[in-house]
């Protein structure tokens, strides 16, 4: 990257400067005319004693004169506003495309840091360096050629003005500027120190942020937080020391430059003063250049302030540019360039030479030599120090080893570029990066190499493309199609799909997968064979159901006239599923419709009667129980800190007419009352001839509903696919019975059944695989999230795949499943193995120890034994 | 089908004779109705322990799934109470309990078995006396067994 900031701007935007510097040439005689036509009218069209004036060769009278000049005055000023916007509009544009290509530079380095690197940086840094610190450079590139060329060109032509007046005034008015240019810089320099710490600082309070919410789990389960906020208070306070310091030598600089700017005018009225007395000087001149001095305090000050601003721009660009020229940057063809011609297919042979690589000055593999034939699959075992990790990452190619090499059929790998290591070899390790997306992105992640753009008339995305590339920035549509369908060995959209589910059994992610899809929701309107064909399934398993003997219906289904006994009293009010916040089931007792409905149906009184003797029952039997009693777990609606309220809302309602206790307590009540589930709550207090109303209610409600509350509940319908409930719940459309062992279990497997009957669970599992897999993977668990990581490998079909310790997070069954299942697949491709104990070692037919960064025993099947004559097997190369 | 039906049915029973109404309420407001049909299974030998139930209404046989096949242990009825040992000594589960008739169970769980039983250790006193007086009735069976064996054996 330049090396500083001044050769940055020119490189990247200097058509851009001197078309900056022309509009703002262009607009000063402008502005001069606008200044200059007043004078006129005073003394010509209004003071002058001529009746006949010539504007632009037409002969006018006094009064045309006027307003031909005031119309004239008029053109200048929009003409001097509209340069000045577009001069404004065209200034932010080319500052807007000079951030946008530092940032993007910046990023595109970030991309080409040597792994080891981002040891040494922290995540909190790096987000602090792109985002905020070059934030100021932007407002500075409009700036950067335009204020010295025009300040200073107006101030040379004012000082020009001054010595043609009076060459010993001109000195006089002159005579600070070189203290000022001596004392200032001093100042500065130490203002540019302060910077330089500010600049670290407030990066280091990036760091710590970031690092508390990446160890939340252990400030809280250590109880650091006052250590942490400590902590944090203290690189505040580092912050606020050196902003005071900064302060005030920034304001000693303005101090001391305003107090030179007026001591100006005092040199003149002393030395000018005499000057006149004595005659050397004609008052006029001496006014003439006062005024001169007056016009010449703004363009000064306009400079001393762009020589602050420089240097505490330069400041943070060389900050920023020194953090990101790292030693070793990757070269840009590794991670551009095409496939070579001579890239190597994983198919002869894989040979390390002599390979070191040292991490904090240890030497992690220590003169590695091996020759494996290739396609083979290999375990490789060490104990802990004997470089495992850093084996495996070389092997793929993602360090390049300080010395030696290693050689895929003869190719040295690091002369390869990602096109063809990143495609043919796959990596994983222990802990792996699930990035932000759905399960579907994260599987395919490994195939998005380029993108496949349809090079469409869209003229919106056209625009973007030039702008991109005005800055640099690459023109791909991030929303184009990246998949290489030829790398994942697919042919069409269902191809894809079926390997997604072959690499998900795979790995033992299938079933996960296919609950995600269960409790996915999709848009009826925009998948409507799906959801007719949901339908379909749903109406089959009410049919399944309904067929079972009464005892054995572990579902009780939404029937439109009949109360629904499992679910609770708001549930078979709306019978139906809010889709908006102000509708949630929490909050439908404080909704004006609802109590509306309840009004008009005269349950209001009913139901509050009915809360109020829930409440009563509560707070008896609850009456005596600690709060942490396991009990409270079992009332789903009132927490243990809730009971006082409630006691005393007991105390205040009066129990022969709750309708008059006040809003909130009624509210309570009702809330109380709608949370109810007779089936599970078992205390009665639903009758028959209440539940008869409620269904009505339950009408009334449909009826009357209100057009702005229209699509707001996705009412139950048994022939319409309901968008707010899940797929599971759409098929099942009931609630699972209170009360039935194994109900949920059974459910499950009738819908598994009915869903393969229709051969609709594929279907479901596409679904599934739009489950999110939020922030670093944080809503899959750590199994699924590892799991996931290794099939995101695995669908990139690689020559080689090269796993270190994948297993960590598994579980002894899944683990052995994993192993097996990826001997099988790999069987003609090439598998590195690497775990840290001999487990399973056997399955493998190749096996490599390590030991102290070296091969120490190498062994292959009986077959390959024949390769021993050039001594690369069951050779000690140990000491 | 109500807790205070329930509620009567639980201060029938001997093991919670000794316990607080007001508890035995929260344990009956806590527990819950399971209904299960002739040849279900309740519980089976093996399993480890989750819930106890109390029978309310219906028949149930206990059969041992020992190495000769399936034997009938015992029938039980209304207010006996099935699996409470399995929850108490963290032991799986001695044997299977089969629905006979239409069952009608309340179903109390484990965890809040254990608290009601840490609040009331009357209870698992009353756990005891039955558990002694099983290990008699046992050990007196195995006593005649093994003086048939030795009779049989001693016949040439």
């Amino acid at each position: 990257m330049e090396p500083s900031i001044f050769r940055f701007v020119w490189k990247y935007s200097w058509r851009q400067q001197l078309v900056i510097l022309a509009l703002t040439a262009l607009s000063l005689p402008v502005l001069y005319a606008s200044l200059e036509l007043p004078k006129t009218i005073v003394n010509e069209a209004l003071g002058g004693d001529r009746f006949v004036f010539e504007f632009f060769g037409v002969e006018l009278d006094r009064t045309g004169y006027l307003f031909a000049l005031c119309g004239s005055f008029l053109a200048l000023v929009v003409i001097g506003g509209a340069l000045k916007y577009v001069l404004n509009v065209y200034s932010g544009v080319v500052a807007e495309r000079m951030l946008r290509r530092l940032r993007f530079m910046l990023y595109e380095h970030m991309l080409r840091f040597p792994l080891p690197h981002f040891r040494r940086i922290g995540t909190g840094e790096l987000v602090q360096m792109i985002n905020a610190e070059v934030e100021p450079l932007g407002g500075y590139v409009a700036a950067a050629f335009t204020v010295p060329a025009f300040q200073g060109g107006t101030l040379l032509t004012i000082l020009l003005f001054v010595f043609l007046q009076d060459w010993k005034l001109a000195l006089a008015a002159v005579s600070l500027y070189p203290i000022q240019i001596l004392v200032i810089p001093r100042l500065q320099r130490r203002l540019n120190a302060l910077a330089v710490r500010r600049v670290r600082q407030v990066r280091r309070n990036a760091q710590r942020i970031g690092e508390t919410a990446s160890g939340i789990l252990h400030v809280h389960a250590d109880d650091t937080s006052l250590y942490e906020r400590a902590r944090f208070g203290h690189e505040l306070g580092e912050v606020f020391f050196i902003r005071f310091d900064i302060y005030r030598t920034k304001y000693l600089i303005k101090f001391l430059n305003n107090f030179m700017g007026h001591l100006g005018p005092f040199l003149f009225f002393s030395i000018g003063g005499y000057l006149v007395i004595q005659g050397d000087l004609t008052l006029g001149a001496l006014v003439a250049v006062l005024n001169a001095h007056k016009d010449m305090i703004s363009p000064w000050k306009e400079l001393l302030q762009y020589y602050q601003l420089t240097h505490d721009v330069r400041i943070k660009y060389e900050q920023v540019v020194a953090q990101f020229t790292a030693p070793r940057l990757l070269p840009r063809a590794r991670l551009d360039a095409d496939p070579p011609p001579d890239a190597p297919a994983f198919a002869r042979e894989l040979q390390a030479v002599s390979v070191v690589w040292c991490e904090e000055g240890e030497r992690v593999l220590d003169g590695l030599t091996f020759r494996l034939p290739l396609p083979a699959r290999v375990a490789v075992v060490g104990p802990p120090g004997s470089g495992r990790r850093a084996f495996g990452l070389v092997l793929a190619g993602l360090l390049v080893p300080e010395s030696g090499r290693v050689r895929a059929d003869g190719v040295d790998l690091h002369r390869l570029p990602e096109s063809v290591l990143g495609r043919r070899i796959g990596y994983a390790g222990p802990h792996n990066w699930i990035f932000e997306g759905t399960v579907r992105d994260n599987l395919l992640y490994g195939l998005r190499h380029r993108p496949r753009e349809a090079d469409g008339g869209d003229p919106e995305r056209a625009r973007r493309r030039r702008e991109a590339r005005l800055s640099g920035n690459p023109p791909h549509d991030p929303a184009a199609d990246w998949i290489d369908d030829e790398q994942g060995g697919f042919t069409s959209p269902e191809d894809r799909l079926a390997r997604m589910v072959e690499v998900l059994r795979l790995v033992g992610l299938y079933e996960d997968v296919y609950r995600f899809g269960l409790a996915g929701r999709i848009r009826a309107g925009e998948r409507p064979e799906l959801a007719r064909r949901l339908l379909e399934a749903r109406r089959r398993v009410l049919a399944r159901l309904a067929a079972l003997p009464e005892s054995r219906r572990v579902v009780e289904p939404f029937a439109v006239d009949r109360y629904n006994a499992n679910a609770t009293v708001a549930e078979n009010l709306l019978f139906g599923t809010p889709v908006d916040e102000d509708l949630a089931f929490d909050r439908l007792a404080e909704h004006p419709y609802v109590q509306r409905v309840l009004t008009a149906t005269g349950l209001l009184g009913e139901l509050l009667g009915v809360g109020l003797r829930l409440a009563e029952t509560v707070v008896e039997l609850f009456a005596e129980l600690p709060p942490e009693d396991e009990f409270f777990a079992r009332l789903s609606f009132v927490a243990p800190e809730q009971l006082p309220e409630l006691r005393m809302l007991l105390g205040r309602v009066d129990p022969a007419n709750p309708a008059a206790a006040d809003e909130a307590d009624r509210v309570r009540l009702l809330s109380l009352a709608l949370h109810l589930i007779p089936a599970r709550h078992r205390l009665g207090l639903l009758t028959p001839e209440l539940q008869r109303r409620l269904v009505e209610a339950r009408r009334w409600l449909r009826r009357h509903l209100p057009p702005e509350l229209e699509g707001r509940i996705a009412f139950f319908d048994p022939e319409r696919y309901n968008d707010a409930l899940t797929i599971e719940e759409n098929l099942v459309f009931g609630k699972v019975r209170h009360g039935y062992p194994r109900a949920a279990q059974a459910v499950g497997e009738l819908v598994r059944e009915v869903l393969g009957e229709l051969d609709l669970e594929r279907a479901v599992v596409d679904v599934g695989l739009d489950h999110p897999c939020g922030i670093g993977g944080q809503r899959l668990g750590e199994a699924q999230r590892q799991k996931l990581a290794v099939a995101r490998e695995v669908m990139k079909r690689p020559r080689m795949l090269v796993l270190h310790h994948v297993t960590a997070p598994l579980d002894p069954h899944d683990a052995v499943a994993l192993t097996a299942a990826l001997l099988e697949a790999f069987r003609d491709r090439t598998l590195v193995w690497i775990q840290p104990d001999p487990d399973q070692l056997h399955r493998f037919p190749w096996r490599i120890e390590l030991e102290a960064g070296r091969v120490r025993r190498m062994a292959g099947p009986a077959a390959a034994e024949g390769v021993a004559a050039d001594g690369a097997l069951e050779r000690e190369t140990g000491p | 089908m109500t807790i205070q039906r329930d509620l009567r049915c639980l201060r029938q029973l001997p093991l919670f004779r000794d316990v607080d109404p007001q508890r035995l309420k929260l344990l009956a407001f806590a527990s819950e109705r399971v209904h299960f049909e002739p040849g279900e299974t309740v519980c089976r030998q093996g399993e480890p322990g989750d819930a106890a139930y109390v029978i309310l209404e219906g028949r149930a046989r206990v059969v041992h799934e020992g190495a000769e096949g399936p034997v009938e242990v015992a029938t039980l009825g209304p207010n006996d109470v099935v699996g409470e040992i399995a929850i108490l000594c963290g032991v799986p589960r001695t044997a299977t309990v089969v629905a006979e008739t239409p069952l009608e169970t309340l179903r109390i769980d484990r965890d809040t078995f254990l608290a009601t039983v840490r609040q009331f250790p009357e209870i698992a006193l009353g756990i005891m006396r039955e558990l002694a007086v099983r290990l008699h009735e046992t050990t007196r069976r195995l006593g005649t067994l093994v003086a048939e064996c030795g009779a049989r054996s001693e016949r040439p």
